[in-house]
């Protein structure tokens, strides 16, 4: 509440105004905009068009190397991501530091150094080229070179989420149910698992929505083959390249479609506690004091 | 079954948190290992448990070496500080998940009752479907207790049981622990930092210092005979005097204590509260002081009073005694124990 003394900082009715109308001015054509023209380009030549545009089979080709590539790439990195936050929260072993810090490359990397370090690495003039070549392992160019960068980029998005959570619970519930008799397999599944489900789905969506929407390091590696290694980024790219306007938005409007899912996924799984960074269930009750039960292992960022 | 240690070091990263530790604790005992925070006291019962292995050392369950045997086979009941309930199961769950991961399995039913035995055991009928966020404090830790006991383990290791609760609820499931201990009989080791928590509840308590032990014993022999300073210091309040020690005697100004076996030079005199006496100037011997401030509490009150050497002293006298602020007198000394300065 205001007081008589004046009204607080950011609180006088024109600061406040003004800044709002900033805010919604700026959401609208920086945000909301882009998308509008998205359907309404998508739709202008009328919704056959929009049908026959998406019924095209090198965008279908395109639509399906995409899914087939997030079929691959997000579960290998989900089981990536719980195997990494299980050792970091969990072990204690040397260089965890460092590992931490691998795991988040991605984030700071460019996509497009990625793909090109791919080049070097599988390419015919790279480190592996001759080796692959002689047994006849196509990577570039070809479905394994796109799940390669897409894994890359989306590395970190399910460790990411796990370890602050892992780290908060602890290890004393993998430890009673040891102590109990459990087994790795029964601890995880019975114990670990139900209290990180949250987390791990909220990761595993959106990795999924990064590694379909996945341009600069895919398209260094994949070749651009229409109808064969063209994933729908660079399909849309295509298009747009053939003055294929209604095209390139129908197309796009698939992608956009499967990131409003995305948004809702998230903010359904959110409310659900996954994405904060708070120990949820075990929270100690009123009148007890948490103190952590183990010596900090050094993870502390 | 009894539990030995012998000669049981533990180091993290070049840090001796337990140093050559020997122990027996007899079957159907019920031990306490106190120590301040850092003693390696919590490390030894982890050690015990098989969730730490010593460096060196041997830890043996009756002629049994389970020093390497893994905790999932090693048979102990642990109750962790935090009580580790799983929070996604109900209490019924909870106490069952031990009964269905070991092997040979038992049948539903055979488990669901078992579950219900231990509930009564623990008091907790009716809260089988609640889960541990929606019960209190002293409920989860009964429920923790009955998940360590569902195993039917052979020794059953407690993690400073009663440090998350708060005092009435503490007193109360102390006495209820050692009811529990005494019908089953089984062996039990407990950490704890508090001493009167060890002092009510142990049949033996061992008391930890930089991973070592400086003293064991039944709780009479450990308060009537403390080994060192040290332990005097850690089992409760007590008032140092400075004194100089010559012949198995200590001079504390113009008063002589007995102080049969500590070396010549200079010592301390140690003694309670309750082993010092206010009394006015016609008193005999002892030691002269103003008093500061009168506490009063429940039974008694407590003085507190400068000694003429500027040394500070607190005392217990009787609840109707007649003392103030500013008062001048003479304490005198009913029991106290003296310790070198500098043990050799």
């Amino acid at each position: 509440m205001a007081t008589r003394s004046g009204p607080r900082i950011g609180e006088r009715p024109a600061v406040r105004r003004s800044l709002l109308a900033i805010v919604l001015v700026l959401a609208a054509l920086i945000l909301v905009a882009p998308l509008v023209v998205i359907f309404v380009q998508a739709f202008s030549a009328g919704f056959g068009a929009f049908a026959r545009t998406i019924g095209e089979p090198d965008t279908l080709h395109a639509a399906g190397l995409t899914v087939l590539t997030a079929l691959i790439a997000v579960p290998v990195n989900t089981a990536f991501g719980i195997a990494a936050a299980w050792a970091v929260t969990k072990f204690d072993f040397p260089l965890k530091r460092l590992l931490i810090i691998v795991i988040e490359i991605p984030f700071s990397v460019s996509p497009i150094v990625a793909g090109v370090a791919y080049l070097f690495v599988y390419g015919l003039q790279g480190l592996f080229g001759d080796a692959l070549q002689s047994a006849d392992l196509k990577i570039l160019f070809a479905l394994p070179g796109i799940v390669l960068a897409s894994m890359f980029v989306t590395a970190p998005f399910v460790a990411r989420e796990l370890i602050p959570l892992m780290q908060a619970q602890g290890r004393d519930l993998e430890e009673a149910a040891a102590s109990l008799g459990a087994g790795g397999l029964r601890t995880f599944l019975r114990v670990t698992l139900p209290n990180i489900r949250w987390a791990l789905l909220y990761g595993v969506v959106l990795c999924n929505a990064r590694v379909m929407g996945e341009f600069g390091a895919v398209s260094v590696v994949s070749g651009n083959v229409r109808g064969q290694t063209n994933t729908l980024p660079l399909h849309i790219e295509l298009l747009y390249h053939d003055y294929d306007t209604a095209g390139a938005f129908a197309a796009a409007t698939i992608l956009t479609v499967l990131a409003l899912v995305t948004l809702v996924l998230k903010v359904w799984l959110e409310r659900r506690g996954a994405g904060r960074r708070t120990r949820r269930p075990a929270a100690p009750a009123a009148g007890e004091v948490a103190v952590p039960s183990l010596p900090a292992s050094g993870l502390a960022r | 079954m009894k539990i030995s240690l012998d000669a049981v070091s533990k180091a993290f990263d070049g840090f001796r948190a337990v140093n050559d530790v020997s122990l027996e604790v007899g079957s159907g005992r019920l031990v306490a290992l106190l120590g301040p925070s850092g003693s390696g006291k919590t490390t030894i019962l982890r050690m015990v448990a098989g969730l730490e292995f010593p460096t060196t050392g041997i830890i043996r369950f009756g002629e049994e070496d389970a020093t390497n045997i893994p905790i999932a086979k090693r048979g102990v009941g642990f109750v962790f500080q935090h009580y580790a309930l799983f929070p996604h199961m109900s209490v019924a769950d909870n106490i069952a998940f031990g009964m269905e991961a070991r092997k040979p399995k038992r049948s539903r039913d055979a488990i669901g009752a078992r579950v219900a035995e231990l509930l009564r055991l623990v008091q907790l009928d009716g809260l089988a479907d609640r889960y541990p966020s929606q019960i209190s404090g002293g409920q989860r830790q009964r429920v923790a207790l009955a998940r360590a006991l569902a195993v039917e383990p052979r020794v059953l290791l407690l993690d400073e049981p009663f440090g998350a609760l708060d005092a009435a609820v503490r007193r109360d499931l102390r006495r209820w622990l050692r009811e529990i201990h005494d019908e089953l009989g089984i062996t039990t080791l407990f950490v704890t930092h508090d001493q009167e928590e060890a002092l009510d509840l142990a049949d033996e308590v061992v008391i930890l210092k930089d991973g070592r032990i400086v003293q064991s014993g039944t709780p009479e022999q450990v308060t009537r005979q403390p080994a060192s300073a040290f332990v005097m210091d850690f089992l409760g309040d007590t008032n140092r005097f400075a004194a100089t020690v010559s012949g198995g005697r200590a001079s504390l100004g113009a008063l002589q204590l007995d102080a049969a076996g500590v070396p010549d030079g200079a010592g301390t005199v140690y003694a309670r509260p309750r082993d010092l006496a206010w009394s006015g100037l016609s008193s005999r011997t002892g030691v002269p002081a103003t008093v500061l401030r009168v506490l009063d509490r429940p039974d008694s009150r407590r003085i507190v009073a400068q000694t003429a050497a500027g040394e500070p002293v607190e005392l217990d006298a009787a609840a109707d005694a007649p003392v103030a602020a500013g008062d001048v007198g003479i304490i005198e000394l009913r029991r106290w124990r003296v310790f070198a300065d500098n043990p050799a």
